[in-house]
């Protein structure tokens, strides 16, 4: 009677080491899926879910409002490509006198974008085209336009995500 | 009691059984990473852009025509250099070489051209914007080919005339050497140089054109050489099908796990994405300088040749349109991100090019996981890389998987040697 508690108190002892052997081993396999990315060597956080990725947003100041659409969509991975953004002001009028710049970058790895994409014609009816728009990463883009129009300036970011 | 105690007992024995088995089946992939699955899958890749700078792009003679002068060694100084030479079909069109060896030894190991008809940029510092363009470069430096244009065009009259003359239009008159030297070229030697410059502008551009079309010839040439499908491909094809016994078929548990990496915490995807697996962008990993070789800038020196380029998208000699160029308009051409970055180069038969990087710096696929484990500051400029954190098990994995990129060349037989 002895003996076979011993071998019960025995089976689940080594039942545990293996357990826990298991799950250290597997751990990597395990990590990614089930664990916090900061007990994974701390990643970079993900671009929170709430994240506004609409092409159509007012601009910072709320002077204008701005929307892009993309040559294909949803934008292209590595290849050079033309926005139209649509341009008016906050009450709806179409804005075609605008001088815009165009900048971005990817804010999770601190870098711009690849390109150099310029707005190159006026396109009318508050339309402007940009040319040289890339994205050579997956994740979370933001392309910002700089406006100025009606001796007023603002800027506005818009937020993609490449998958 | 001993009830409690084997009924306890019973319990952990099934939750372990569990635990194990659920660790070791072949764990699933999300909907986000099976979208980023397909995007690396050999069969997302697009319909072969045109090439507008080139209108003999997709001309089959041109491209008959074009593998010859690829295999040609009389195309060169001394008359035993070929694009064949560094850019050997069995080795994937490379050489095995730290560093290409032509008539003497550059300062950068040479790129693959398979799938490179997709890049916008050539080389590893971009300094070309086209397969053609590229072509040439080598067959005027002084440690490739090691050749000049007029003695290409006098090549060309004697042993390709009439092949010329049909795709081009018959050759101009290149008798007179007054006119048109054994050796004259816009190239180092300054002899060469001398004689190119002593040189009328019209019989000049007449020897170009002739040059330019050998370009256009070799790239129509090189624009048939494409990847052909790996186990990897094999893998997501299954994936994409649900059938986990082809999964398994295709790929092991450990190339699976290095996949996971790969497209996860190893970040290895930031620029080696998409279906060819690279970006062809310019990234700054802190690779170290060769020995024997000066610091190199990389695209900060090769945005630069490329905009001044004679044979770039905008040029007299391209048959592109301005539209046709905006990769070369709206080009990045400062900044502190240009300096010692380079081209990712393609993944795909990654395993079977060895030695790695712009110098040849890495032998094995071993060191470059370890470069990349433990990124060390760049010799110029800022290196984009973040230490891993990878396990030795975990570099294994990665290593694995990206041997199973190797599926070799999508070509005819006929293609892969001398025509």
């Amino acid at each position: 009677m002895k003996k076979q508690t011993l071998t019960v108190i025995a089976t689940t002892v080594i039942t545990t080491i293996v357990l826990i052997a298991a799950f250290i081993y597997f751990m990597p396999i395990l990590g990614p899926r089930y664990l916090h990315p900061m007990m994974m060597g701390g990643s970079a956080p993900v671009a929170s879910s709430d994240l506004d990725t609409s092409a159509s947003v007012l601009t910072d100041q709320g002077l204008f409002r701005v929307s892009y659409s993309s040559e294909s969509t949803p934008p292209p991975l590595n290849q050079i490509h033309t926005w139209t953004i649509h341009l008016e002001t906050a009450d709806g009028q179409p804005v075609d006198d605008a001088e815009i710049t165009v900048d971005g970058g990817m804010p999770q790895h601190g870098h711009g974008l690849p390109t150099n994409p310029q707005v190159t014609q006026n396109l009318g009816g508050g339309d402007y085209l940009v040319e040289g728009m890339k994205f050579q990463m997956l994740g979370w883009w933001e392309v910002k336009f700089n406006i100025s129009a009606n001796g007023q300036s603002d800027t506005v970011t818009f937020n993609l995500i490449l998958e | 009691m001993k009830r409690a105690y084997l009924i306890v007992g019973g319990i952990l024995l099934t939750a372990a059984a569990i635990a194990l088995w659920s660790a070791i089946r072949s764990p699933s992939w999300s909907e986000a990473e099976i979208v980023t699955l397909r995007g690396l899958w050999i069969g997302s890749l697009p319909a072969l852009p045109p090439d507008p700078s080139n209108v003999y792009a997709d001309d089959p003679a041109a491209a008959a025509f074009g593998q010859k002068l690829f295999f040609d060694t009389r195309f060169s100084s001394n008359g035993e250099v070929a694009c064949a030479t560094c850019h050997q079909p069995e080795l994937m069109f490379t050489d095995g070489l730290p560093l290409a060896e032509g008539v003497g030894t550059t300062t950068r190991k040479t790129m693959t051209i398979i799938g490179t008809a997709y890049s916008p940029w050539q080389f590893w510092d971009g300094r070309k914007d086209s397969q053609w363009a590229q072509a040439l470069g080598p067959m005027e430096s002084p440690v490739e080919h090691g050749g000049t244009r007029t003695q290409y065009a006098h090549l060309m009259d004697e042993f390709y005339r009439d092949e010329y003359a049909s795709l081009f239009g018959p050759l101009p008159d290149f008798s007179d050497p007054e006119r048109f030297p054994a050796s004259a070229g816009p190239v180092d030697d300054p002899a060469a140089r001398a004689a190119w410059d002593a040189m009328t502008q019209t019989d000049r551009d007449a020897v170009t054109q002739v040059y330019v079309n050998m370009g256009k010839a070799i790239a129509a040439y090189e624009r048939l050489i494409m990847p052909a499908p790996s186990r990897f491909d094999q893998y997501v094809e299954a994936l994409l099908n649900e059938d986990k016994s082809a999964m398994q078929a295709a790929l092991t548990d450990d190339e699976v796990a290095g996949l996971r990496l790969f497209i996860g915490r190893a970040d290895c995807i930031k620029c080696h994405n998409g279906p060819l697996f690279t970006n062809n962008d310019f990234h700054n990993t802190g690779v170290p300088t060769a020995q024997g070789l000066e610091l190199d800038d990389g695209r900060a020196s090769g945005v630069l040749k490329v905009l001044a380029d004679e044979f770039n998208c905008l040029s007299q000699w391209s048959d592109a349109g301005e539209n046709d160029c905006a990769e070369l308009r709206f080009v990045t051409s400062e900044g502190e991100q240009l300096e010692g970055a380079f081209k990712p180069p393609t993944l795909r038969n990654i395993a079977e090019t060895a030695p790695y990087m712009h110098a040849g710096q890495f032998a094995t696929l071993e060191d470059v996981l370890a470069h990349y484990n433990h990124p060390p500051v760049s010799p110029v400029g800022h290196n984009e890389l973040e230490p891993l954190g990878l396990t030795q098990t975990e570099m294994a994995q990665i290593i694995a998987f990206l041997r199973a990129l190797s599926g070799g060349v999508d070509a005819p037989q006929a293609l892969l040697q001398a025509p």
